[in-house]
């Protein structure tokens, strides 16, 4: 079956002022199913922002990018904005980083609203105003507020709105980079119960984005954990916890405090990830990882399959399987 | 110096700190009513040397004001502050000079703390120069003792460095060495590791950690209960400019009375994904500390709330049903 989204080899590379180059996501691959909650999961810096715009075509001018994203087996990076712009925001949408501070304060939120549905063609009008009364009450907001300005919203009722104005083109695929960093945790229990009704009841495929270990933990069924521009590991949530195949992704575990885990000692990684203007020799995670061994600086470990739908970059696993008893 | 041990070195009671709220042209000639902020109304701790407590709880909820006018940073409304015995609350600002360096703060964000075009070692060195401390040679030795507390090691790597050569992290050390360098008894840390990444968290708490070990008195400020149950020794939850929960750190997680302790608790999200709870989520938000609503002030969103708890204010108190003495709660059910 052709999953909805597969994204394959994706490289993006930044050209910087200086006459260099960064290359910011590294060969990224993983798929999607319709109605899957999927995590894209790592720190600043390691291209999960970028990877996702590139699925938008936002990308600024001075990036170029390889590889392919096949939307229900149509690769709509084959001809650049020519074939993504016809998705944009009708299949696949984007709730950005601060969305929710980045309403325009001059107009009312309805008809920043109504703007992508006029745009796009879906709707004009008295129809169009009556949509966005019925996204503004499904996301949880009363319908005539759709006539009040963004400062008349506290954050958690701009966010609700940002994801509104995501959803006016009914998307397939919904994109939300960290969608609850800036709010409090009550905040963020009600927007992540939002986004999950919105997945089941609309068949939505969700892309969080997102730093935070435990938020993936709680929404996602399976996550990517991304590392240096790369793909370190992906699994099904439950398996990266459980039975993780990266050191990078059991030791960002141990760094994470849990409210129940009192007697656990939390450490932090460390050192820093490798700069991206510079090419990489061997896996980009060994200067900081506790199991590096001889290949690791020399050869680049290949995402592999370890399980079930669950791929890790990382030569222990070749290692150890050679030394398991088949 | 005196270092009696079970006798706290900071003890606040009854502290408010309100603040005026516009009322516009309209408003003023109107004579519409004068509205105040109540951010921190009425909040009584105390806090022992080689102690952490932390001050928890949502935006809003007064905790970083509480901080800020225990170190007289903002106008105090009410209220008592001792540090060390001595009644603060009153003393002018050239009174306080002398205590200013017993009580330091590290602010929440390490990119905006540090001045741009300070090398490391004058930005640690400047509190010493304030207060007009030691020789050149002393100072430079306080600096790099300050850096190495700060896990900044070698200190000579560092010292000539400015704050864009670093990383966050790095940063935030250094914030944290300018706070050590005059040897302070209390240390706030606002926030502290909020701004950086997940992997470099625990390096800056551990820190914190190991100054609390050897003696610093530090109340943290944070929003983040994964990390106030992992460190601190005491945890004081606030709501609307008050603590409602107060106790040693497993019970108060463990064996939270309070119903906004408990809600707060259910949402946090667990790493383990085979670990989800039914998150009790407060609907709407936190109203805000100009209408504190009467009564209990958490009464409108409690889902425990009985009609008495619409006029009577409850005080801190011991529940029924907690384990350590030293736990409590400011709620009439329990």
């Amino acid at each position: 079956m052709t999953p909805l989204l597969a994204v394959e080899d994706l490289n993006i590379w930044f050209e910087l002022p200086n006459g260099g180059e960064l290359h910011a996501v590294r060969g990224v691959s993983f798929d999607l199913e319709g109605g899957e909650r999927f995590g894209l999961v790592g720190e600043s810096g390691c291209g999960k922002t970028t990877a996702m715009l590139s699925l938008m075509g936002l990308l600024p001018p001075n990036a170029s990018v390889s590889g392919e994203v096949r939307l229900e087996g149509e690769n709509i990076l084959e001809r650049g904005e020519e074939s993504v712009s016809p998705h944009r925001w009708s299949d696949i949408a984007m709730v950005f980083q601060g969305a929710m501070n980045a309403f325009n304060p001059v107009k009312t939120v309805g008809s920043q609203i109504e703007e992508p549905m006029r745009l796009h063609g879906v709707a004009e009008g008295r129809v169009a105003r009556r949509q966005v009364e019925e996204l503004l009450e499904r996301v949880g907001i009363s319908k005539d507020r759709a006539a009040r300005y963004p400062h008349e919203f506290s954050g958690g009722m701009r966010q609700r709105a940002a994801i509104a104005m995501a959803l006016a083109c009914e998307p397939k695929i919904l994109l939300a980079d960290e969608p609850t960093t800036a709010l409090d945790v009550m905040v963020q229990a009600q927007i992540l119960e939002l986004l999950g009704s919105l997945a089941s009841d609309f068949n939505l495929a969700l892309i969080l984005v997102t730093h935070d270990l435990p938020v993936v933990a709680q929404v996602c069924d399976r996550a990517a954990v991304m590392y240096a521009g790369e793909v370190a590991e992906a699994a099904s949530t439950d398996a990266l916890f459980h039975t993780p195949r990266h050191p990078y992704t059991r030791l960002l575990f141990a760094a994470t405090p849990d409210l129940h885990a009192g007697g656990e000692r939390v450490a932090s990684i460390p050192g820093a990830p490798p700069r991206l203007d510079r090419p990489i020799v061997g896996c980009p995670f060994q200067p900081r990882c506790d199991r590096a061994f001889a290949p690791c600086p020399i050869e680049t470990p290949l995402l592999k399959s370890v399980g079930e739908r669950h791929v890790a970059a990382c030569h222990l696993n070749d290692h150890v399987r050679e030394a398991l008893p088949a | 110096m005196s270092t009696n041990g079970s006798k706290p070195l900071l003890e606040v009671e009854g502290l408010h700190a309100r603040y005026p709220v516009g009322r516009g042209i309209v408003g003023t000639v109107s004579r519409a009513p004068k509205l105040e902020v109540r951010a921190v109304d009425g909040v009584s701790f105390s806090l022992k040397r080689g102690e952490m407590l932390a001050l928890v709880g949502e935006s809003g909820c007064g905790k970083t004001s509480t901080a800020q006018s225990i170190l007289r940073m903002i106008e105090l409304s009410g209220g008592s502050i001792r540090f060390d015995g001595e009644e603060i609350s009153g003393l002018s600002a050239k009174q306080l000079r002398p205590l200013r360096r017993r009580m330091q703060i590290v602010y929440q964000d390490p990119y905006e703390s540090l001045d741009p075009r300070f090398r490391v070692g004058a930005t640690i060195e400047e509190p010493l120069q304030v207060h007009g401390i030691g020789s050149k040679d002393d100072r430079r030795e306080e600096v790099k003792r300050a850096l190495e507390l700060a896990g900044l090691t070698p200190p000579e790597l560092y010292i000539d460095r400015y704050p864009h050569e670093l990383s966050g992290g790095q940063r935030q050390r250094v914030a944290i060495a300018a706070s050590l360098v005059l040897h302070p008894e209390l240390l706030v840390a606002d926030e502290p590791v909020s701004m950086l990444d997940v992997s470099v968290r625990a390096g800056i708490l551990s820190i914190l950690d190991e100054l609390r070990d050897n003696g610093l008195a530090v109340l943290m400020i944070t929003h983040d209960l994964s990390t106030a149950a992992h460190y601190a020794d005491r945890i004081a939850v606030m709501y609307l400019g008050r603590i409602v929960e107060e106790g040693p750190t497993r019970e108060v997680i463990e064996n939270a009375q309070h119903p906004y302790t408990r809600a707060l608790l259910s949402v946090v999200p667990k790493r383990d994904p085979r670990d989800r709870g039914t998150p009790q989520i407060l609907r709407g938000e936190t109203p805000n500390s100009i209408h504190i609503p009467p009564g209990c002030r958490f009464n409108p969103r409690c889902p425990m709330a009985i009609a008495e708890c619409k006029t009577v204010d409850p005080e801190l108190r011991r529940p029924a049903a907690s384990r350590d003495p030293e736990h409590r709660a400011a709620c009439i059910r329990v």
